[in-house]
């Protein structure tokens, strides 16, 4: 019994290392093959899954008319379980394995970090559709992204707080662990104090965490005028709901980790007066909005969220190089994604030299638990 | 004079033919043929990717096992001491290299990182190993929990190694041979360790401590000394994984891979290296493996299999190991290689 | 900081210790009789959350509109309430059944490990459950919130729910342990398994028992934890589960009013080392715990055991 266990633990192992070696022997001539990343299971998994999901629609979409260079596009998802190191096997595996074009990929800065320098030392074209840290692209010049970084937003914002709102002092609340929503509060904290307002409280909460009444007890007590809260939309619903139940009523601001349907789902009453910055908004007139609103409400049943969103630009971006690249060369991808002139669904996106899109942001207001278009910002 | 003569000449044969002479022979061949199969493009750098991974789960793994299962402690924190050494040896090669290009060969460089991250880690074991002087079971394993945390928390919180956004633009000096030859090395030395007249002390403390104590074990100084070493490795292993992926996160050492090596070093057989090896590499070539059946299994069945379903294949079958393995794979045997020759006198042991 | 936000911070972290004290009553009893820390308590905790959810949507309306006004409120509430239980139960009565009932007398811990599976297992099979998915959810309001001005803080109803249902929880759970003819039963396997067996006591019933009582809170919890912060996920029981281990262990683990206290001291030591800098709040309760533990090592309630030889 014992011995037999073993023995089909060992041939698992060895039948798992054949298939391995073979596995990327198999290549159809016919498809062009691009890789895409993001944490579909462990605690970052909806936003892989929106980030899937957005990647998966702009494939179909560009297959349905037709494909790529007279060819069809075969998309290979993989998890990364928002684990740096397994990020790195992934890249490694997209790359000398399954042989593809480009990735787009993935979702946390974290793990973008692991695998950008994967896909420089292989030349393989890489577009992070979500990885906010300006650290990214400045692994090599075969890596861009489709987001804002992390300064652009927080300025924004706290010129739309000091400016639109009013408000003279500000507090922020941030998740301690996560590079995103702590860049986001420093730079608002930056401007917010550079235009003359002061910040009153600056607080972190720990990841993952649902009680975040001592940290806003202690803002409130400090008596802002508005509170920054840079996180995710999860946990902006359950701020919003219990700095609401605190008893402040002033208004709330935060950056695109915002768009999300649930944040009105979860967050109820709580979030209305509050603004954020995003990469556009779904009341835009433009076409290729609505349509990839309708289509995404189709195909998935929900309104697209944010991570959603910037996935299938970035595929679309990606496509689009590869498609003026007039082939899967890495060398002609990368000098076409960095002439990248293209009208996608957060609007039209050139890069700068640094390969961080330039493109402008919206603030958009909830009012009656509806996104409400506010105004655009041009960098 | 012939007397003299055959004893040189039977010393070398019998040096050549000890187990763990052989062993380190054997282990040497295998680096050679996957590093030739690896030329040959054979092995794609993708397994050999997942084997690096491996390699530094099995010095973790390891490590651990001469805390827990060795001398029968209980930590639940040992990433905590991965991460000392993953930050200390990370810093100083990535400003050395900026400093001073290239004065020194990079491995030498590397090499003395690595020692100075685990030699950090050993001390943070050694003020770790004072609480578990006094609390036992799980209130140790508390007290590992909390200091791992602690730990996490400071390199959350200092700007210097990037706090939340991770050290970042760490070269890329774990390469294969310096990964396999270190986690040899560490296997080699642990065993060492464990078959000597030092590790019948730590196995009394684990089997008895109250009696150990009686028969005249120092367990004050043996316990610590489990901590030391164990976290001296862990901050090796640490140093390895930074310089294998280019980049050093707070969350990388969070509790949840503690508990990874912990399932590990259990899933293996506590007390027994080889299990803790062998566990290493089944477990992450099971959760690397996972994804290869899912895409063929979604070809078969014409039907997307998500990746998603991955991670709850690898827990079922992590129930299945336990159950049919009830004491890990290797139960508390271990391979013969790693088995010192005078052990078969003194019957079966450990 | 003034008086009023101490008092404010007071109240926040018993709201705060209460969750933790749902959770940590059900993880202590199963250690206090099994020896096993059952890493998946809480995501049964989690499971009870998602049935609460469940149950609010398959008859929620049906409640509504067979009872009027605040009936059907209480109505739809208590049949929530059971509906946690049950599922809290049912579920850690199969975990036992099949993860840890076969290891019964194997190393203690074999079973941390298959603990450790069952719980990755819920976590990433609901995750990847397409009717479940890994995307939070709003918890339905089941019980109208109001606020009450308790001196200068502000209370909600649902922090004196919570400290209500984890006070009657701990009344109940040290009436039974002390004083039913199960509760003898239980403490007898706790002491010596053998022994009780020779008394003629059934000890897989006992341990199933206890398990479907440990579940069942962890099923309430999720419940009252889903009201209190009302966004669910299937990963929502690692965090609190940790917490309410670290609160079981501090207070003393398998005791059932230490991992009261335990759990409430965490939470106001929580709240305050947060509140003195939050950076490096978790760093500090943690370094408070570790202290604490080096003058009690046994726990704040526990007893001191003396090593048999």
């Amino acid at each position: 019994m014992k011995r037999n266990l073993m023995f089909i633990l060992f041939t698992l192992v060895v039948v798992l290392l054949i298939g391995f070696a073979f596995a990327g022997c198999k290549k159809e001539a016919k498809e062009i093959v691009i890789g895409g990343v993001g944490p579909v299971s462990g605690e970052a998994a909806t936003f892989g899954q929106s980030t899937k999901e957005g990647c998966e629609l702009a494939v179909e979409e560009w297959n349905a008319a037709g494909g790529l260079l007279g060819k069809t596009i075969k998309l290979i998802y993989q998890d990364d379980k928002g684990d740096p190191t397994e990020a790195a096997t992934v890249w490694t595996k997209l790359i000398t394995q399954d042989k593809v074009a480009a990735i787009v990929g993935t979702a946390m800065s974290k793990c973008s970090l692991a695998g950008a320098p994967i896909s420089q030392q292989y030349k393989v074209p890489m577009i992070s559709p979500t990885s906010t840290n300006p650290k990214v692209t400045e692994v090599g010049d075969y890596i861009f992204r489709a987001c804002f970084i992390d300064p652009f937003q927080g300025t924004i914002g706290a010129k739309f707080a000091y400016e639109n709102l009013n408000a003279r002092k500000a507090a922020c609340i941030f998740d301690v662990g996560n590079d995103y929503t702590k860049g986001l509060s420093e730079f608002f904290r930056d401007k917010f104090t550079e235009l003359g307002g002061t910040i009153v409280a600056f607080e972190a909460h720990p990841t993952g965490t649902t009680d975040f009444k001592a940290q806003l007890t202690k803002i409130i007590a400090a008596k802002p005028d508005v509170i920054y809260i840079s996180d995710y939309y999860n946990d902006v619903a359950l701020i919003a709901k219990q700095a609401r139940e605190l008893g402040f009523n002033g208004p709330l601001v935060g950056g695109d980790g915002w768009d999300s349907p649930d944040l009105v789902k979860i967050g109820g009453t709580a979030v209305e007066n509050g603004y954020f910055t995003n990469h556009f908004s779904k009341d835009d007139p433009r076409p290729i909005v609505q349509e990839f609103v309708k289509k995404y409400q189709a195909k998935f049943g929900k309104v697209p969220d944010a991570f959603a969103a910037l996935a299938y630009d970035a595929m679309y971006i990606m496509l689009d190089a590869i498609k003026r690249a007039g082939s899967t060369d890495p060398e002609k991808i990368k000098k076409a994604l960095a002439e990248t002139n293209i009208n996608v669904v957060s609007g039209l996106v050139t890069f700068d030299k640094n390969r961080n899109p330039i493109k402008s942001a919206v603030i958009i207001a909830i009012k009656n638990g509806q996104q409400v278009y506010q105004a655009t910002v041009n960098p | 004079m012939k007397l003299n003569n055959n004893s040189i000449f039977s010393k070398i044969l019998y040096f050549f033919k000890r187990r763990i002479v052989l062993f380190l022979i054997a282990s040497i061949i295998v680096m050679l043929i996957i590093m030739l199969l690896h030329t040959f493009d054979i092995l794609n750098s993708y397994i050999i990717q997942i084997i690096n991974v491996s390699l530094v789960y099995v010095i973790l793994a390891v490590s651990l096992n001469l805390i827990n299962g060795f001398t029968g402690q209980f930590s639940i924190g040992h990433m905590g001491f991965a991460a000392v050494g993953a930050y200390t040896s990370a810093t100083i090669t990535t400003l050395l290299l900026k400093i001073t290009p290239t004065s020194l060969p990079n491995y030498i460089i590397f090499i003395l990182a690595l020692l100075a991250g685990g030699c950090l880690a050993g001390l943070t074991g050694f003020i770790i190993g004072f609480p578990s002087l006094r609390l036992k079971g799980d209130y140790l394993a508390i007290m590992t929990l909390g200091f791992g945390e602690i730990i996490r928390t400071i390199f959350n919180n200092i700007n210097f190694v990037g706090g939340p956004r991770g050290l970042l633009g760490i070269p890329k000096f774990s390469t294969f041979p310096i990964i396999f030859i270190t986690s040899i090395l560490t296997i080699i030395i642990i065993r060492n360790l464990v078959f000597s007249t030092h590790g019948r002390a730590l196995l009394s403390i684990r089997e008895n401590e109250v009696a150990s104590e009686l028969v005249g074990v120092d367990t004050t100084k043996y316990k610590i000394l489990a901590f030391v070493i164990g976290a001296f490795f862990a901050g090796i292993g640490g140093g390895l994984l930074a310089h294998l992926i280019q980049i050093a996160h707070p969350t990388q050492f969070g509790f949840m891979y503690s508990i990874l090596v912990l399932i590990m070093v259990y899933a293996g057989g506590m007390g027994s290296i080889s299990g803790s090896v062998i566990a290493a590499f089944v477990l992450t070539f099971l959760s690397e493996g996972l994804r290869v059946a899912l895409a063929s299994l979604s070809d078969l069945l014409k039907f997307p299999v998500g990746d998603q379903w991955r991670m709850v294949i690898y827990s079922l079958l992590l129930i299945f190991i336990m159950l049919f393995r009830t004491e890990g794979l290797m139960g508390m045997k271990e391979l013969k290689f790693l088995i010192p020759e005078e052990e078969d006198i003194h019957g079966k042991c450990s | 900081m003034d008086i009023s936000t101490i008092l404010q911070q007071i109240f926040n972290g018993l709201q705060l210790g209460s969750i933790y004290a749902l959770i940590a009553l059900g993880y202590t009893m199963v250690y206090g009789i099994v020896r096993l820390i059952n890493f998946a308590h809480g995501d049964f905790y989690m499971i009870g959350a998602y049935a609460s959810y469940g149950l609010f949507f398959a008859i929620g309306t049906l409640v509504a509109s067979s009872f009027s006004g605040p009936t059907a409120a209480i109505v739809l509430f208590l049949i929530i309430l059971i509906g946690s239980m049950i599922s809290g139960g049912a579920i850690a009565l199969l975990a036992n059944q099949f993860a840890y009932k076969p290891l019964r007398n194997k190393p203690r811990l074999s079973s941390l490990i298959t603990a450790i599976g069952v719980s990755m297992f819920l976590e990433y099979f609901l995750s990847a459950l397409p009717v479940v998915g890994p995307s939070y959810r709003g918890f339905p309001e089941l019980i109208k919130k109001a606020t009450y001005n308790f001196g200068p803080a502000i209370v909600s109803n649902y922090v004196l729910l919570d400290l209500g249902v984890a006070a009657v929880l701990m009344i109940f759970l040290t009436v039974l342990v002390k004083y039913t003819k199960i509760g003898k039963a239980m403490r007898a396997v706790s002491q010596d398994k053998d022994a009780a067996k020779l008394m003629g006591i059934n000890i897989e019933s006992v341990i199933a028992t206890t398990f479907l009582i440990g579940g069942s809170f962890a099923g309430v919890a999720g419940l009252l934890a889903g009201l209190t912060y009302p966004r669910i996920y299937p990963y929502m029981g690692i965090l609190p589960g940790l917490k309410a281990f670290i609160a079981a262990v501090l207070g003393g683990i398998g005791n059932i009013p230490g991992a009261m206290l335990g759990s409430y001291i965490m939470g106001i030591v929580e709240t305050f080392a947060t509140a003195m800098n939050s950076l490096i709040g978790e760093g500090i309760a943690f370094a408070i715990l570790i202290i604490v533990l080096l003058f009690r090592p046994q726990g704040l309630l526990g007893e001191k055991v003396a090593d048999k030889i």
